[in-house]
């Protein structure tokens, strides 16, 4: 019964985002307030619909209704409360419902916060919102609608794909997804503006808020996904240049980009043209995102089941979003006057490095991804890997990480460079002690990870630097330091995590890829491995019973020095009902290092293949990561980025005016 | 500082990073990318079997062994008209399996065999990598219960 409701709940929703693509955009065009002030009401009750209709998804998952097809595919009566909950989402259809949740979550914040916005603006945003709305249900419904029933119901489902059932990939999806989706509201509102043919301040901080808010949760989102992959495939690794990867990275450059250039529309009212371009492009990568990882066009090693029929209606949907946005930013850019003045180096100028950096790096991830698919066209076969984005984009990412210490110093409009590289004397200072530090630890290892450790301490250090500027730390008695700092806005702290999470983040990378021991070994019960100086004593396997899986659980002892470290306990577990195998690797960290192991196959003789891994800083990537996400978060509670908020002085408010005067604080 | 100038400066700044990263990628594509061949391009194309490149097939049936150290492994890859041995140290992804799809990375030495420095995992059981079905429909080999079709 509950399917019926949602089938019908999604159907309506359907024909409810007809109506709100086509009448506030209309409305907002002749001046028809009735039927701009449709939009809110409108975008609210959307989203309740489809509201309605996850709940009843997620209620067949529940109650293990297999006589709903989606249900029977994923799903099984044995399986654990929490992977039948994510399994919702473990699919092709009910995550393709996630993603129209999410569009419509956003749509519906739009409605519900966005009372400062101009009516006619808030109603195109919401049109716009409700076209992208309106061609992913219409996706959904007509190739792959999750109520689609089957009978006579089977007794049992098929499960989720093993490797699915796992805590870190339960909350991967939703925040890929909502990072994804949460570009769109940038792309409405550029799309919006370019209608309006109108962008000031003000739009920049009105977009400013949904971008980083996209931002924050694709940064998670990817951080969860390299994490899964870390210790759940038991390669022990945490990226691999794979497409599906490429896809999620590549709207998380252009959205970084975007971010950084909304600043300068913000405060300068300059590169309003290119901020447009940008969060359409932002999006559309979104979509191309969406398309490759749904159509299964390109191999991957991430690839699960996929339907290449369904690629061709999001193809359809990606040429009209990306061909018909960029064609009314043709015809519509060069009637948006160009603004504020700024000499190359200058804070403009350092964020305009940063853009063009951020969108060079992104095309080579583009080429590096589509190319080969654009070359088989033409009768070669080529796979690009990790040697070619080692030799591509970690070179261009070296000036951007070098210019992201000096950036924030740079004042606007003009700036010497030699007063602020002076300023950064101390950063200079501690990057050479750093690089011999390192030098001497890693016994001349190898040079340019030595020089990435440079860049990473160059970078951490400038962020503090920058920050200790700002309060006047050890200039001024400390109380008066303290005093500054609270006073300092949000964002300006948030850029200082951010900055300092991606030089944490950077450490992690480079020693992970530089200094990582690898062991791979036949092991008997009793044997003892030395890697990296700790020891492995094997102590013999046993059978356990999971839920809905056996395993085999090895038991590894580790020394060092003849001290305990730990005890692992690594797996192979069988899942029956899919006939697969899964790794169970096994990791120790103490925040410096992970003991990593994964055991594989008996050799039928008594003896075990394992892996051993020792993988020096690696846990900063993610801490990095999270420092990152802290940051944007702490950012997005400025209250500057809250349109119309009080404003902080009397006097300065008496001098400009009352209310939208908010937008040049 | 004009407009003029400015455009200037940044169109100029914008060229030459373009420039960089057109030059890399072009010196990058000629010495990292990777040819995909199967056994038959193999046997029928200089290119695959000199460089670097990414060997497709299915795994022949009974073709595995596992050496005497237990880590070195030994299997035949084909695409039904004509198979290669390959070789590879270390653990099979868990999805490794006779008589299904396999995407290895490596080099064909003198011998002819594949010495595989990677030996890429599938994550779903229903998964052909596509280059492995193209390789099995150039050889005209592939039928549709090839691959093990989902049983609705």
């Amino acid at each position: 019964m509950s399917a019926e409701i949602g089938q019908f709940s999604l159907i309506l929703a359907l024909l409810l985002s007809v109506v709100q693509s086509s009448l506030p955009m209309i409305g907002a065009a002749n001046g028809n307030r009735a039927w701009i002030a449709i939009a809110q009401p409108s975008a609210l009750l959307l989203f309740g619909m489809i509201v309605l209709a996850f709940g009843a998804l997620t209620q067949a998952f529940m109650v293990s209704d297999f006589s709903l097809s989606v249900v029977y595919q994923n799903s099984h009566s044995a399986k654990p409360m929490l992977y039948k909950i994510t399994g919702v989402w473990g699919n092709h259809e009910g995550s393709m419902l996630l993603w129209v949740l999410i569009l419509t979550g956003f749509g519906a914040a739009v409605a519900a916060f966005g009372h400062n916005l101009p009516p006619t603006l808030r109603a195109r945003v919401l049109s716009v919102q409700a076209m992208i709305t309106l061609g992913f249900l219409a996706f959904l419904i007509f190739t792959s609608n999750p109520f689609d029933r089957i009978f006579p119901a089977p007794l049992d489902g098929r499960d989720l794909n093993p490797l699915l059932q796992d805590p870190g990939l339960a909350f991967h999806p939703p925040m890929l997804y909502a990072g994804y989706v949460g570009f769109s509201i940038a792309f409405s509102f550029a799309v919006a503006a370019l209608i309006e043919g109108k962008v000031d301040a003000a739009w920049a901080r009105w977009v400013r808020p949904w971008t980083l808010a996209a931002w924050i949760t694709l940064t998670a989102g990817i951080a969860l996904g390299s994490w899964w992959a870390y210790y759940e495939l038991g390669w022990g690794g945490w990226w691999f240049w794979d497409p599906v990867e490429n896809v999620s990275f590549m709207p998380w450059l252009m959205g970084t980009a975007l971010l950084h250039s909304a600043i300068v529309v913000e405060k300068r009212d300059s590169l309003k043209v290119w901020t447009i371009l940008l969060a359409i492009l932002t999006f559309s990568l979104s979509l191309i995102g969406t398309f490759v990882v749904r159509s299964g066009l390109l191999t991957s090693v991430h690839a699960f089941a996929t339907d290449p029929e369904r690629g061709l209606f999001i193809l359809v949907l990606l040429a009209i979003a990306i061909g018909g946005s960029l064609l009314l930013f043709a015809i519509r850019a060069p009637s948006l006057t160009s603004g504020g003045l700024f000499s190359p180096i200058s804070r403009e100028g350092g964020l305009v490095l940063n853009n063009l950096l951020l969108t060079v790096g992104t095309s080579v991830v583009f080429v590096g991804t589509l190319g080969p698919l654009l070359l088989e066209a033409t009768g070669t076969k080529i796979s690009v890997g990790t040697p070619y984005y080692n030799a591509v984009f970690v070179p261009l990412m070296v000036p951007l990480v070098a210019v992201m210490a000096i950036g924030p110093m740079l004042p606007w409009k003009r700036a010497e460079l030699g007063a602020v590289l002076s300023r950064l004397k101390f950063a200079g200072l501690m990057t050479i002690i750093a690089v011999l530090a390192t030098a001497y630890l890693v016994d001349g290892g190898p040079v340019l990870a030595i020089a990435a450790v440079g860049f990473a301490v160059w970078l951490f250090v400038g962020a503090l630097v920058e920050w200790a500027d700002r309060i006047k730390l050890f200039r001024i008695p400390l109380g008066e330091s303290v005093k500054r700092m609270t006073k300092l806005p949000r964002s300006a702290h948030g850029m200082t995590l951010a900055h300092a999470g991606m030089a944490i983040a950077i450490m992690g990378m480079t020693g992970s890829a530089a200094w990582k021991t690898e062991d791979i070994r036949i092991a008997r019960p009793g044997d003892i491995i030395e890697v990296a100086g700790y020891s492995y004593r094997f102590d013999g396997m046993k059978s356990i019973q999971g839920p809905n899986y056996q395993a085999e659980q090895g038991s590894f002892i580790v020394t060092k020095d003849g001290e305990f470290v730990t005890e692992l306990t690594p797996e192979k577990r069988l899942y029956p009902v899919q006939n697969m195998p899964t790794t169970e690797a096994a990791i120790h960290t103490n925040g410096l290092r992970d003991l990593y192991m994964a055991v594989g196959d008996s050799d039928g003789k008594g003896g075990w293949t394992v892996r051993i891994y020792h993988e020096p800083l690696v846990p900063w990537i993610w801490a990095g990561c999270l420092i990152m996400v802290l940051g944007g978060t702490f950012s997005l509670s400025d209250r500057r980025l809250r349109v119309g908020a009080p404003v902080r002085s009397k006097k300065w408010q008496a001098k400009s005016g009352t209310g939208q005067a908010g937008a040049n604080a | 500082m004009t407009r003029k100038r400015r455009r200037l400066y940044m169109v100029g700044g914008g060229m030459l990073i373009l420039a960089t990263a057109t030059a890399l990628i072009l010196t990058a594509f000629s010495d990292n990318i990777v040819l995909f061949c199967s056994p038959t391009d193999i046997q029928n194309k200089a290119t695959c079997a000199k460089a670097d490149i990414r060997l497709g097939g299915l795994v022949e049936e009974e073709s595995l062994d596992r050496g005497a150290d237990g880590v070195t492994v030994s299997f035949r890859v084909t695409d039904l008209s004509n198979s290669i041995p390959v070789t590879y140290k270390g653990i099979l992804p868990d999805l490794f399996r006779e008589g299904q799809g396999v995407v290895t990375e490596g080099t064909v030495n003198a011998e002819g065999v594949f010495v595989a420095r990677e030996v890429l995992a599938k994550h779903d059981e229903n998964y052909i990598p596509k280059e492995v079905s193209d390789a099995l429909k150039a050889s005209g080999n592939w039928h549709e219960e090839t691959k093990d079709a989902k049983d609705y």
